[in-house]
């Protein structure tokens, strides 16, 4: 029982890492940097309760989601991939943005500083995004590595010129990847609001930063990806059991995960190369 | 009249402060080998990679096969037919050689990629040119000459029937450059047309028909090969003669200078790549390494500039090195020409003022402050000697030709206080006039007393500037000659293995 429900919270706390870390390995492999993932989940989340709340269903809040996602996804993709600007400055200055402008909209459409009214959501096992979430990387495995698409995506991460002189669009691959960057992370985004059946105000709460740290410990490879988002996922779930359990200080156990992040992406998990024309326009 | 493949027209383009083509022209015939020659910074890429369609022309107009086809895109000039062979490879390193190969028009199963006849693709393409590589490599792994025929399979893949090659011999040892005419007239009786650039003359006489020579931007004279010679050809491409075969005068040989002893080096793939190796270099000698490339040289010239590590002992001037970091190395006495410009002698950002101090920084900062007016005269002084254009010392190293680049690179390492020069392909991919100045640079740093190792792919460079000749084969030296007893004939038998291990002097 104690191992079921060990699981069950590992799965719930992974699946917006698993999505998210998902749209950073499309990305990141097309050579565009994404510091953007946590905007992603945090306008996913809100776009989802909106949605959710304006049609009164969990459905349309998954389109909402999704929607918020793209849309913050083609802001970064006009920035960096129309517009050349640097990559981080854009991820940054997007995260920001994203963070001031769902708060305002929550005041100004919920009335609220700090969380929205319940919104139809889903219940436990019943969320299709944590199936979604589940199914994500093996699915982008096999895109990259067996489809036209995924080939043209990595060849464009790794020497945009060769591709473009060989007659493939390198700004038309960069901004599909970011379009689907964004997309899979506001879905994230939506699976935390929607479990949760309401926004609170920053609630993706640095899981965007994690699920970048997932993808560079993963070696920007989906399926070692996805281990690395279980692990982190599994480490945050014996914090919260053992902050229930045991008499150490809670401060102390709250930092596990985040130390852990630490110490994958410093190297302890290998060294890792990323793609070769990752953050060059 | 024979109908044009090509015909280039008042073509201009412009980067910035630098006029690469001004009212430049090109004609080639069906079916015609045509050499496109020029000084290093003439505009033969900018010109060629208009026609490809990578960039568009500021004015002018062209036709291929009697269209006109004037800012086209790379699409638009690869559906016609007109693909283009790279100066610098266009290859992504980390897919196999089939990927690269159908990259772009990847033959496909439904959703799925169709590896099987992706590779079955480049297998047919293999047995029809006779260029062979394994398709399922890992282009990373390969060798230059294997890259460079990856090069030549997508550019047939594509059924290319106008081919453009900038400079594709540069990087090939002797064999492969007969292998690649091979291929290229095999494919100009199937009807291609093919324009092919070129600083070696001996090359341009023996395979193109005519000749087209650009200078500053512009196309100053149309040749037919057979009605030219060399010299004459040298003449038209820098306004003067140039001679390139300067007897040197004898050298009295010094004290050993570097002694290598019992060298063992392992490949990139951990292979055993040297198999002790022993070698000395004397104060006032060129030793040159011949040999086809892939037989150890790399690996050599890695382990002396300690960029690999190795088994056995070298020692500069009784100095052991093996302990030394780089810059102890370049203190010690050491200069290298690498032979791979791109990854290990430029930072492409930076700018030419910056990239001819890099390993020298102390000379030019003070309290680490950079003294940029020491940098300026420094770049200003360099750039007039080694006529490195265009003469600005703040535009980045990636906007210059790819001749100028390796003059860069030139310019600082024989700038510095060196005792020994590890020279590799000093001269890739520069033009005559220039080749017949670093030459002289070289036999000056033999008069000054310094050592000369120097790794050539081409026989003809090794016998002009050696005092003594190693050849490599398999990772060991097969044969140690004095200059007088080397020729373009018996180094060839020992590069590939048909004569004995022998070692005079
Ligand atoms: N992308 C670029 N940005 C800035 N300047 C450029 C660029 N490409 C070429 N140039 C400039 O245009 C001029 C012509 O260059 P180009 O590469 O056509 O010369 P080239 O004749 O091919 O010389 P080489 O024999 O050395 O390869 C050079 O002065 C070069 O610095
Ligand atoms: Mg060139």
């Amino acid at each position: 029982m104690m191992l079921l429900l060990f699981l069950w919270q590992t799965l719930r706390i992974a699946a917006p890492y698993l999505l998210a870390a998902a749209g950073g390995v499309v990305a990141e492999r097309a050579g565009v940097v994404s510091l953007t993932l946590e905007s992603f989940l945090l306008s996913g989340a809100f776009g989802a309760v909106a949605a959710s709340h304006w049609g009164q269903s969990a459905w349309i809040g998954v389109l909402g989601g999704l929607g918020a996602g793209l849309f913050f996804g083609a802001l970064h993709a006009l920035a960096t991939v129309r517009f050349k600007a640097d990559q981080i400055v854009s991820g940054v200055a997007l995260n920001l943005l994203a963070v001031g402008l769902t708060r305002f909209l929550l005041q100004m459409g919920f009335d609220s500083s700090s969380n929205s009214p319940r919104v139809p959501g889903f219940e436990g096992l019943g969320h299709p995004l944590l199936w979604l979430g589940l199914l994500i990387m093996p699915v982008l495995a096999w895109t990259l590595a067996h489809t036209r698409y995924g080939l043209r995506l990595r060849a464009v991460g790794e020497h945009p010129q060769a591709a473009e002189s060989l007659g493939i669009s390198v700004a038309k691959v960069r901004w599909v990847a970011v379009l689907a960057s964004g997309g899979l992370a506001g879905l994230g985004g939506a699976f935390l609001s929607l479990d949760q059946h309401q926004f609170t105000d920053q609630m993706s709460a640095g899981r965007g930063f994690i699920a970048l740290a997932a993808v560079i410990s993963g070696r920007w490879q989906p399926m070692r990806a996805g281990v690395a988002c279980l692990l982190f996922a599994a480490a945050e779930t014996l914090q919260i059991q053992l902050q229930a359990a045991a008499a150490i200080p809670t401060q102390f156990l709250a930092m596990i995960p985040y130390a852990l992040t630490l110490i994958a992406v410093a190297g302890v998990v290998g060294r890792s190369r990323p793609p070769a024309a990752l953050g060059r326009a | 009249m024979t109908t044009l493949a090509i015909q280039m027209t008042g073509i201009d383009k412009r980067f910035a402060a630098v006029q690469a083509n001004r009212g430049a022209s090109l004609e080639v015939a069906k079916g015609e080998i045509h050499a496109l020659m020029g000084e290093n910074g003439a505009g033969k890429s900018t010109l060629v990679k208009i026609l490809a369609g990578l960039q568009p022309p500021d004015a002018g107009q062209f036709f291929v096969d009697g269209r006109e086809v004037t800012g086209w895109t790379t699409p638009q000039a690869l559906t016609a037919g007109v693909a283009m062979v790279h100066q610098h490879f266009m290859l992504v390193p980390t897919l196999t050689v089939a990927e690269n190969v159908v990259l772009g028009r990847e033959p496909t199963h439904g959703l799925r990629l169709d590896r099987q006849a992706a590779v079955q693709a480049v297998r047919d393409l293999c047995q029809s040119s006779g260029l062979q590589v394994d398709p399922n490599r890992l282009v990373a792994d390969l060798s230059v000459g294997e890259a460079q025929r990856v090069e030549i399979l997508k550019v047939l893949y594509r059924g290319a029937q106008v081919l453009l090659l900038d400079e594709p011999t540069a990087v090939l040892s002797p064999p492969e450059v007969a292998e690649l005419w091979g291929v290229l007239r095999r494919l100009q009786q199937g009807g291609a047309t093919i324009v092919l650039i070129s600083h070696k003359l001996d090359e341009v006489m023996a395979i193109s028909q005519r000749v087209t020579v650009m200078r500053q931007g512009q196309t100053v004279q149309v040749l037919d090969t057979a009605q030219t010679t060399a010299a004459e050809l040298a003449r038209a491409m820098v306004g003067r003669d140039v001679d390139l075969d300067v007897q040197r005068p004898e050298n009295q040989a010094g004290k050993p200078l570097l002694r290598v002893t019992q060298l063992q080096v392992q490949g990139s793939r951990g292979q055993p790549a040297l198999l002790g190796l022993d070698l000395t270099i004397h104060a006032g000698e060129i030793l040159g390494i011949a040999g086809v490339e892939g037989n150890g040289q790399s690996e050599l010239l890695d382990a002396l500039a300690g960029l690999r590590p190795y088994q056995g002992s070298i020692k500069l001037a009784d100095q052991e090195l093996a302990t030394l970091s780089l810059s102890q190395r370049t203190q010690a006495g050491l200069a290298h020409v690498p032979e791979d410009r791109h990854q290990r002698a430029l930072i492409l950002d930076y700018s030419v003022a910056d990239n001819l101090i890099l390993g020298k920084l102390a000379e030019f900062s003070r309290r680490g402050v950079l003294d940029q007016r020491a940098i300026a005269a420094h770049a200003a002084e360099l750039i007039a000697e080694y006529d490195i254009r265009p003469t600005d010392p703040q535009v980045p190293v990636r906007g210059l030709s790819g001749g100028n680049q390796q003059k860069v690179v030139l310019a600082r390492e024989l700038s510095r206080s060196f005792k020994v020069l590890l020279a590799a392909q000093p001269t890739r991919g520069v033009d005559v006039g220039a080749i017949e100045f670093i030459h002289a640079r070289l036999r000056q740093a033999r008069a000054q007393g310094k050592g000369v190792l120097l790794v050539s792919s081409e026989l003809r460079e090794i016998l002009t500037l050696s005092d003594r000749i190693a050849v490599l084969y398999r990772g060991r030296i097969v044969a140690m000659l004095p200059r007088a007893q080397a020729s373009e004939s018996v180094l060839g038998a020992y590069m590939t293995g048909a004569a004995q291990a022998v070692t005079h002097g």
